[in-house]
């Protein structure tokens, strides 16, 4: 592939897409095909967006969104991995709690916004909480699994140069589970961002889920697809952000096998 | 020091109802390189973790002097560690950070792997990766040096170059060797004594002394003769008169 065609097909060609969405989208709305109260237009939705910017009060819903998941997936890797590492090494504990795991990681973190409320209120906490419960179980399943999964050659190595402690928790167990780990990361940062919004819609009185919420009821469509549009944004971004992890020289072995 | 770094004597090595060693006793003199040979399954591994010191045998006594270092089978370099810190791992207890980077660049140079200091091992081809391994394992003082199948994974031609390779190495660092393989060329092109051990439960089944300085070609009539030797123990060669320039030493 020379270099010109490569910038073709990583640049332009997503590119043209995104304009192709956007030229269907306006066309449906100049022909009329729904009615505007329903369906609203790309400039209406740009007028809406730039509103919401002045205000002020998309900054505010970001920042409370970004807080909540941020605190919320911070919670449930600070505790998971631990978890996940000490059940990688213990059989017996792990046999014993892997179906408890498995129900709660079954169990749509949607279903505990009743308690959530009931426990916690309005605001960060029930929202925070709710982003833990989807976080943690998958942290710790997969870095149980990761750490189960590596090559007893390596703790042999270690043995016979030494490692022992922390020294061999820092210099083998853990860089031994990090690309799966960052993996897992991606994907449990992608859910706690599908979580916020849901949480924040029915506990919330500020976020990106609450104002959709609130545009929908104040029947601002225009709203709603501008608010749509920034949480679809800020997911891919997310993604951009922890996808660095994966650039790191000393993981790069766990993507290129 | 004693001359006889490692001393087997009658052990035997049971796992539940499975024997898988029995009553071995080994002499292995300092600078000696010893190569285990048998059917693969029979207990040759198992041998080797003995003498490390990382399985204990069932009954009879194993002697070891020296630190004892082990090359693997499969990749046993830390693939997040780069060649330099894979290296250094075998440096560990050299206290003075100076002076473990200059013996880290002398095995680098060792292993003429200068250059590919910061290099990860999943950049490096097989070859080169066993080189590290084995500058891991020949780093600081060592003494004894176990292997387990090291070049199995690696194709012909890289093997019979890594051979030539590992007999350079310990003629810059002399150490005392148990090869264990299934190879059987690679035994006769490297050993000073080849140990075949029969069926499990392993015994020493026949001892072959080869009186030949390193490096050796394949080719040359004593290995050749070592080679027909072991196969004909083996049962997989039968005509006598195939080689008559092999002067092995025998014993049992």
């Amino acid at each position: 592939m020379t270099e010109k065609q490569s910038i073709v097909k990583t640049q332009l060609l997503p590119l043209a897409v995104v304009i192709a969405l956007v030229a269907v989208w306006s066309a449906l709305s100049l022909l009329r095909v729904f009615p505007e109260s329903v369906f609203p237009a790309p400039p209406a939705v740009a007028r809406g967006f730039i509103e919401e910017l002045r205000s002020g009060r998309l900054f505010n819903d970001l920042i409370a969104s970004l807080f909540r998941v941020t605190a919320g997936f911070a919670l449930a890797v600070a505790t998971g991995i631990p978890v996940g590492l000490w059940l990688g090494q213990r059989e017996l504990a792990r046999r014993s709690l892997l179906p408890v795991i498995n129900f709660f990681r079954n169990l749509s973190p949607l279903a505990w916004i009743p308690f959530a409320i009931l426990w916690f209120g309005i605001g960060d906490p029930p929202a925070i909480f709710l982003i833990f419960m989807a976080a943690f179980f998958p942290v710790v399943l997969a870095t149980m699994a990761a750490v189960a999964g590596i090559p007893s050659v390596y703790f042999r190595v270690a043995q016979d140069y030494g490692l022992r402690g922390v020294e061999k928790l820092t210099q083998v167990t853990l860089p031994a589970i990090m690309p799966q780990v960052i993996t897992t990361l991606r994907v449990t940062a992608g859910l706690s961002w599908l979580v916020v919004v849901a949480a924040e819609m029915i506990a919330g009185r500020d976020g990106l889920g609450f104002a959709i919420w609130d545009a929908r009821n104040g029947l601002r469509m225009d709203l709603l697809v501008a608010g749509m549009i920034v949480i679809g944004v800020i997911g891919v971004a997310l993604d951009r952000v922890i996808v660095q992890l994966t650039k790191i020289p000393s993981v790069r072995w766990g993507y290129e096998r | 020091m004693s001359s006889k770094p490692l001393q087997v004597e009658k052990v035997s090595r049971s796992f539940g109802a499975v024997e898988v060693l029995r009553a071995i006793s080994l002499e292995i003199v300092r600078g000696e390189f010893v190569a285990v040979v048998g059917p693969s399954g029979c207990g040759k591994t198992t041998l080797l973790n003995l003498l490390s010191g990382y399985d204990q045998p069932s009954s009879g006594l194993i002697a070891r002097d020296g630190r004892v270092r082990m090359v693997y089978q499969q990749d046993g370099l830390f693939p997040w560690k780069t060649v330099t810190e894979n290296i250094a791992l075998g440096l560990r207890h050299v206290r003075d950070d100076k002076e473990r980077w200059r013996q880290v660049r002398e095995m680098l140079r060792l292993i003429r792997l200068e250059g590919f200091e910061h290099h990860y091992p999943h950049q490096l081809s097989g070859g080169m990766r066993q080189r590290v391994e084995l500058a891991r394992a020949l780093a600081g003082e060592s003494d004894i040096l176990l292997m387990d199948e090291p070049f199995s994974s690696l194709d012909y031609l890289t093997r019979l170059r890594m051979r030539q390779e590992l007999a350079r190495m310990l003629d810059e660092r002399p150490r005392t060797v148990v090869l264990v393989t299934h190879d059987i060329e690679e035994a006769a092109q490297l050993a000073d004594r080849v140990v075949v051990l029969t069926e499990r439960p392993a015994q020493i089944r026949y001892e072959l002394a080869i009186d030949l300085p390193r490096p050796r070609d394949l080719t040359h009539p004593e290995v050749v003769g070592a080679i027909h030797r072991v196969l004909t123990e083996l049962g997989i060669e039968h005509d006598p008169e195939a080689v008559s320039a092999g002067s092995g030493k025998q014993s049992v």
